[in-house]
């Protein structure tokens, strides 16, 4: 009989995200460091604000590269010395470039992190970019995005960024850059954007972990204190980046894949800069539209009418505005009905105001789960990297919950009404033409084109 | 750095394992079932894997979408998974959720047939339907999955067949096939908790008793076929298929000692010699030197039962043929198994296993994954706590004496993936196969 009540939760334990301790070194180095002693273990993240949107035109990609390239070695060892070193100690000097920043990445014990900040330093300070090295990630970096052209979700992301950025916006292009751009890029071109943004002034250091603020600022001091970097580099106004999209209302296109099972779906439109003044609105929105399991575009497509095996809604949140799009995978025969749902889930999303039942769903899920996100010391690392990218205020973590919890219901409805515009919505179908072309056209959302990757030819529209 | 283990037996059997750790306010609800694709009878592939999508489906006391939203409502995560031999269900809630998440994990262990029906059997059927074409079918390379195991163990071994199972095998599945999958393997018997983080050990106790406790033990589970194989494949296998992808690949597999066994940790070191990051020998030797691989990692599956396999994974760079990729590949491995690995490598790797260790402990859902891990597979969680040490104590001699035994010529199978032919009406089927 016991099971037929059910359990009630007491209160919950109060929960602070890590304490953060900043100082900042004399040649302008910024350190951030959270202790959390519960296992040996240590993140250390060295992060620049030289992500892909500092990319010259005609340069896409050497962001990422330059980033790649600093594991391939230092001018005093060759790429196979540093990892074997660095290796050694546990630990793997990992590294990547987003829009907004590049971040370098080491986890490693406590007892070793010493040997390993020092290797991190020169890294950073003094890296190889030998010519070999630098043309073979080029190589792997164009294979990959070969790969891309025949996996449909790769083929879909790149497509859909085409389809909505205007020509000549740097998100047009992926962030490592498309293959014409990255075969353009020469060892030269590494060294010079190290040189243009790798400078201590526009850097930060952030440990968490088994490390006190003190050690934590002392191996920093002893490792990095006296670097320079130029003075130029110092003086570099903030990126900029157009994230114009393609006016003109509602869009439909087909990418061609022959004899696909499934059509890959990306359905949306230009988002919203990361420091929007509603964002938490528009979290919450959109947990409910497609950020959920339980959401209503999930529910919808996998529970009620099973097109796929998971639908999700996401706002892409960048410096500039990234895309909102909801991306599925559907079989190839209810492509079109997949479509009618997402797009009437849109504007149910508009047009409803959500009950408080299905509001507590999100904001008792985002309050609830926010310890759940920060147990690991790469996590917390993280997570004082992306606030120091964006201007996050300095409270944003301890008061994350409350924002969260203040959202209501009205304020979901405004931010669905002022940032889901269905009258822009683009739909981009990855597919066999054959089967889906013509139901899209049925449903009279908007003009269709076909895309054949293979010949770059567009037809129809 | 030991994990605090208190495991004990409900009288139905069940295996409950609790480990303290009050750093947060969560806790992880973790329960594996020691039952996966290889318990399934003849013409039902995919069906464990289906009837794990149907225990998110609502049970007796939980409605149809609900176990997921109770858990997301409560600000906890969750998931499950199939696996070849068992089959886990896992949550992390916030501390002050345990109740709720023990009841809905109790609730469809003891009564989730009087929720099933053919209409959400049907919709989940759709959506692992969709689910084989979202990871197979429309992706490149996808088939390796069901195509590994099929080549390295014979057609009768229970790990041979498709875990995400062929498409006419998942339209026959019914629900009275639910109902006796559910009795045989779904029984306290035939599973464990795990309760890892922040939480009191007396009303812990005292849920999973109330929770649990009633659920009866299972009858007879019947007995399964043979896992046993040899420990080597006896003579080199080989089987190549073309599809719609722009570069070869290969994985070559070698049996090895099973998971938790002492000859496993010497594999799982060799293993990590050969492949694991960018130290290792072959992505120094085929990434870095002769630039001809695009990518190169090894990895084990870590099956418990009859034989382990020991796998390397390589992509050919652009313009690189498929036997140059294969050459160069049995040349490392011919030179391991030659000459054996020096005290140098033995050390990288063991520090690199250590510190990836200590990392996965960190969050309180792992913890318990893993310990859920060594109960279900050896009756005894607390062996996570003696895993660094029995990596300690793996030799330069035991790794070289693996490689000698176990990477030999007469215990490998290669499954290769070369670009189809031009033709878009290439034959389907394999290009060539020997075994």
């Amino acid at each position: 009989m016991s099971m037929d009540t059910r359990p009630t939760a007491g209160p919950g334990r109060p929960w602070e995200f890590p304490a953060v301790h900043h100082a900042t070194l004399a040649n302008g180095l910024r350190v951030s460091v959270a202790p959390m002693h519960r296992l040996p273990m240590v993140t250390v993240l060295a992060l620049v604000d030289a992500g892909a949107t500092r990319d010259e035109p005609g340069h896409e990609g050497v962001a990422l590269l330059t980033a790649s390239a600093l594991t391939e070695g230092t001018a005093r060892l060759d790429g196979a010395s540093l990892t074997d070193q660095c290796e050694r100690l546990g630990a793997s000097i990992d590294t990547g470039a987003d829009w907004d920043s590049c971040i370098t990445h080491v986890a490693v014990t406590p007892d070793r992190l010493e040997p390993a900040m020092a290797l991190l330093g020169e890294v950073l300070v003094s890296p190889g970019f030998r010519g070999r090295d630098v043309e073979r990630l080029k190589e792997e970096r164009l294979a990959d995005l070969l790969q891309q052209r025949v996996e449909p979700r790769g083929l879909a992301a790149e497509q859909f960024r085409e389809f909505l950025y205007v020509d000549g916006s740097r998100y047009r292009v992926s962030a490592g850059g498309s293959p014409t751009t990255v075969r353009g890029l020469t060892p030269d071109l590494v060294h010079a954007f190290h040189a243009a943004h790798v400078v201590p002034s526009r850097m930060r250091i952030v440990l968490a972990g088994d490390v006190t603020p003190e050690r934590a600022v002392a191996l920093v001091e002893r490792t990095l204190g006296s670097w320079r970097g130029s003075d130029a580099a110092s003086g570099a106004p903030p990126a900029t980046v157009d994230d114009r999209t393609v006016a003109g209302g509602r869009r439909v296109r087909v990418v061609h894949k022959a004899d696909a099972p499934q059509s890959e779906l990306r359905i949306g439109h230009r988002g919203l800069p990361r420091r929007h003044p509603d964002f938490f609105d528009v979290v919450v929105m959109n947990a409910l539209l497609g950020g959920l399991f339980s959401s209503r575009i999930n529910l919808n497509l996998r529970e009620a009418h099973a097109y796929t095996y998971g639908a999700n809604s996401m706002f892409d949140w960048r410096c500039g505005a990234g895309p909102f799009v909801v991306s599925t995978a559907v079989k190839t025969e209810v492509t079109d009905a997949a479509v009618r749902e997402i797009l009437l889930e849109i504007d149910r999303m508009r047009h409803e105001t959500v009950g408080v039942d299905e509001l507590s769903l999100a904001t008792a899920y985002l309050d609830g789960v926010f310890p759940i996100r920060y147990e690991t010391t790469t996590a917390v690392a993280q997570a004082i990297a992306t606030a120091a990218t964006y201007g996050l205020p300095d409270d944003y973590y301890t008061t994350y919950r409350e924002h969260v919890r203040g959202v209501t219901a009205a304020s979901v409805r405004r931010a669905a009404e002022q940032h889901l515009h269905p009258e822009e919505l683009l739909v981009l179908a990855v597919g066999d033409r054959e089967a889906i072309r013509a139901p899209l056209e049925a449903l009279g959302i908007g003009p269709l084109d076909v895309v054949v990757p293979d010949d770059e030819s567009t037809e129809g529209g | 750095m030991r994990i605090p283990v208190d495991s004990y037996r409900l009288p139905n059997g069940l295996l409950v394992t609790l480990s303290e750790d009050h750093s947060a306010p969560i806790v992880a609800v973790n329960l594996w079932y020691h039952v996966g694709s290889a318990n399934e009878r003849e013409g039902r592939t995919g069906f464990a894997h289906l009837f794990e999508h149907m225990l998110f489906q609502g049970s007796a006391h939980v409605g149809a979408n609900e176990h997921f939203e109770l858990v997301q409502r409560a600000g906890g995560t969750l998931n499950g998974s199939t696996w070849l031999d068992r089959t886990n269900y896992f949550e992390t809630v916030p501390s002050n959720h345990l109740a709720t998440a023990l009841w809905l994990e109790a609730d469809r262990m003891g009564a989730l047939l009087p929720a099933m029906t053919q209409e959400k059997l049907d919709t989940q059927r759709d959506v692992v339907k969709n689910e084989r074409r979202w990871s197979v079918d429309n992706q490149p390379y996808g088939t390796w999955w069901e195509r590994l195991p099929a080549l390295c163990f014979p057609p009768e071994h229970p790990f041979h067949h498709s875990l995400i199972g062929s498409m006419e095998h998942l339209s026959e599945a019914s629900l009275e096939d639910i109902a006796e999958f559910f009795r045989t393997w779904y029984t306290p018997d035939n599973a464990v908790l795990t309760i890892a983080g922040d939480f009191d050990p007396a009303e812990a106790r005292a849920l999973v008793t109330q929770y649990f406790g009633p659920i009866p033990r299972g009858t007879a589970r019947p007995a399964l076929p043979s896992f046993e194989v040899a420990p080597s494949f006896g003579g080199a296998r080989r089987a190549v298929f073309e599809d719609a992808v722009v570069l070869p690949r290969l994985f070559l597999a070698f049996r090895s000692p099973v998971f938790g066994s002492d000859g496993y940790y010497a594999a799982s070191v060799c293993g990590a010699i050969l492949g694991m990051r960018r130290g290792s020998r072959l992505y120094r030797a085929l990434v870095r030197e002769q630039e001809i691989a695009q990518e190169v990692s090894a990895f084990t599956y870590d099956l418990s039962k009859g034989s382990d396999l020991l796998v390397i994974d390589a992509m050919a760079r652009p313009g690189v043929t498929l036997e140059r990729l294969e050459a160069a590949v049995g040349a490392e491995v011919d030179r391991l198994h030659r000459e054996g690995v020096t005290a140098d490598e033995h050390t990288r790797a063991l520090a690199l296993i250590e510190t990836d260790l200590i990392s996965a402990l960190q969050s309180a859902g792992e913890r318990a994954d893993k310990l859920s891990q060594f109960a279900t597979y050896f009756g005894d969680a607390a062996l996570l706590n003696d895993q660094i040490d029995h990596y300690r104590a793996v030799t330069v001699e035991q790794v070289t004496a693996f490689a000698r035994a176990h990477l030999g010529a007469a215990n490998r199978a290669s499954l290769v993936y070369v670009p189809r032919a031009a033709r878009a009406d290439a034959a389907a089927g394999p290009a060539e196969v020997r075994a």
